[in-house]
């Protein structure tokens, strides 16, 4: 293996595409389609077309935007916290991840907007000098979520782009075809001088540092959306840390899901390895106890408590009409993910596919159930009788959100390397350093 | 007059600049696929003041993140839920987030300002393999040593000499 060598395989992933990839970008663009045609019919025939009910008016899109928002956690997991921790093996799988990250907070930050009446007005939700004359409430976790989205997504492209630029230039300068001047303006003229690789190795330690205590404020904040209420099932001090927990756990899973086929379609083996996998399972097991601790923990809370309101939610919840949802959901989360003790399952990618698949359905459904089971049992027992049934508008719309979010993916793993040849030639160099027998690892 | 040395490992090409910083025979740039320590080693690289930036930025950020919504509340005083005008706890939320945001900000901008990018429409590198698999050091020298540099270079296995 040389720096060459690397190149050259990395690069191939931007060659013209096969079949099978067309055929995945035409299903991501069906399902982006789907969903923009219901959001357009629900913009034009209004909210009343979502299955909100009394007293459920927080249903399917906000389980989306949560589900989105904790999808994007892994991403920086890998790329900062596993970089401050020099985790030499987070090389091969950072930059989907990345990617990942941005496109799954893109998607995410669509679900207010979506969510609200008048999504024209979404301009509303940031703070500026009006004809109103009037501020937004600072005071309010919604607002604190505009600051935090906000926040996260314009550090995550950033440090995204930052980590690209090299690779871009790298690419510059191996095309030969129409891509060439486009490439040249995306890669702002990199030459890879002494000079710039010492402010480049500078700024992407800070970007670690910065986006470290950010992807944990950022679920910590979605989660105040929840628990600064006073609803039964909301109100918990429990709520920062489960949700930073389960979205670490989600995007993991995600991460799976993607870099399986991405590894297959592209030829990748030699570089996402197994040792990858097996150490992303590792982490998926780890948070899949903290979230089977964190659910465990809730009920505890709620039979310690004494309160009455509070024990009734989460009996509702386990017992009740949503019984379904939350047994699937602890099934798919905690009972599964256990498989993951076991080596053998850890290394077979077939398996840990399928597993990912299981912990994506149950992140979404985790969601679901707190949303809408604590909404549908408040204080009031007058409103247990309501049952929030979802329409089509709203299964279309989160069917389009995986459609944006694969077709995003998709273009940017063709056109863009999917990854890091910088870092893949760094840590071959370093390994090369430290025992130059074995400059490379061989593929497992 | 400027001469190119062009190296398959940046162990040698560090070398090669070490001597001839030390001979005092000219001004090295290096080029390189990846960040190389040995170079700047070789080179006396100081810290970055990229730090500088984000310092900036951030403290910019915090003091953003409590003035502007203390403003907002004075500008336009309504009491919600009978709590104080000016909240510092939920202020710190928007204070955190700022932070980040301006101090992330503020250190790719320091970041672009002092490697001189973008330069779309600049000078390429001197050769695209520098990308690729290659270490480059362009020496600028006057014209008296450019012998002596062009030596230094062949003695420490450059792959190919240029200028």
């Amino acid at each position: 293996m040389s720096f060459a060598k690397i190149n050259d395989d990395i690069l191939r992933t931007l060659r013209p595409p096969g079949v099978l990839y067309y055929a995945g970008l035409a299903l991501a663009l069906s399902a982006l389609a789907t969903g923009t045609a219901a959001f357009l019919h629900q913009a034009q025939t209004g909210l009343g077309v979502a299955g909100y009910e009394h007293p459920i008016f927080w249903g399917i899109y906000i389980t989306d935007f949560v589900f989105w928002v904790g999808i994007a956690h892994s991403g920086t997991l890998i790329s900062a916290v596993l970089f401050l921790f020099r985790a030499k093996w987070r090389t091969a799988v950072a930059r989907a991840s990345e990617a990942m990250t941005v496109f799954a907070v893109m998607t995410a930050g669509l679900f207010p907007i979506i969510h609200i009446g008048r999504p024209w007005f979404f301009y509303w939700l940031i703070p500026y000098p009006n004809e109103r004359e009037l501020w937004v409430n600072f005071r309010s976790p919604l607002i604190w979520d505009v600051f935090a989205i906000t926040t996260y997504l314009t550090v995550s492209a950033m440090f995204l782009y930052l980590g690209l630029m090299p690779d871009i230039a790298a690419a510059r300068d191996k095309v030969k075809d129409w891509r060439r001047p486009i490439y040249r303006f995306l890669s702002f003229g990199w030459l890879g001088t002494d000079r710039q690789w010492r402010h480049y190795t500078a700024l992407y330690g800070f970007f670690a540092a910065l986006a470290t205590p950010l992807v944990i404020s950022v679920h910590s904040v979605v989660s105040w959306d929840f628990a600064v209420s006073i609803l039964p099932g909301w109100h918990s001090t429990i709520f920062a840390p489960y949700f930073v927990a389960g979205a670490i756990f989600s995007g993991l899973a995600m991460v799976i899901t993607l870099l399986v086929p991405m590894r297959r379609i592209f030829r990748l083996e030699h570089y996402v390895t197994v040792h990858h996998f097996e150490n992303l399972a590792k982490l998926m097991l780890a948070t899949s106890l903290i979230v089977g601790y964190a659910y465990l923990t809730e009920f505890f809370i709620a039979w310690y408590s004494g309160s009455p309101f509070e024990q009734g939610t989460f009996f509702d919840r386990m017992f009740g009409q949503y019984r379904g949802y939350s047994w699937t959901m602890f099934a798919c989360n905690v009972i599964i993910p256990l498989a993951l003790f076991w080596k053998a399952v850890r290394t077979n990618l077939a398996v840990l596919f399928v597993i990912s698949i299981f912990v994506n359905v149950g992140m979404w459904l985790e969601r679901y159930v707190i949303i809408v089971t604590s909404l549908s049992h408040d204080f009031d027992p007058a409103n247990w009788a309501g049952v929030y049934q979802p329409t089509w508008v709203e299964a279309a719309i989160t069917v389009g959100s995986f459609g944006l979010f694969f077709t995003l993916f998709l273009l940017f793993v063709k056109n863009f390397p999917a990854v890091s040849i910088t870092e893949m030639k760094e840590t071959m160099d370093r390994s090369a350093e430290a025992d130059p027998a074995s400059a490379w690892p061989e593929p497992v | 007059m400027e001469i190119l040395g062009i190296f398959d490992r940046g162990k040698t090409a560090a070398a090669a600049t070490r001597e001839i910083l030390e001979g005092e025979l000219g001004e090295v740039v290096s080029y390189s696929p990846v960040p190389d320590h040995a170079l700047d080693q070789a080179l006396h690289v100081s810290v970055s003041p990229v730090r500088v930036f984000v310092l900036v930025g951030g403290l910019l950020g915090c003091f953003l993140g409590f003035a502007f919504p203390i403003y907002t509340v004075l500008d336009w005083p309504m009491i919600t839920g009978g709590k104080p005008l000016i909240s510092i706890p939920p202020f710190v939320v928007i204070a955190f987030e700022l932070t980040i945001l301006l101090g992330a900000i503020g250190g790719m901008i320091g970041f672009l300002v002092l490697s001189g990018l973008p330069r779309v429409f600049g000078r390429p590198a001197p050769d695209p393999r520098f990308t690729n698999d290659m270490t480059g050091i362009a020496v600028t020298c006057a014209r008296d040593h450019a012998a002596a540099v062009r030596a230094c270079l062949e003695r420490h296995e450059a792959v190919e000499i240029r200028g």
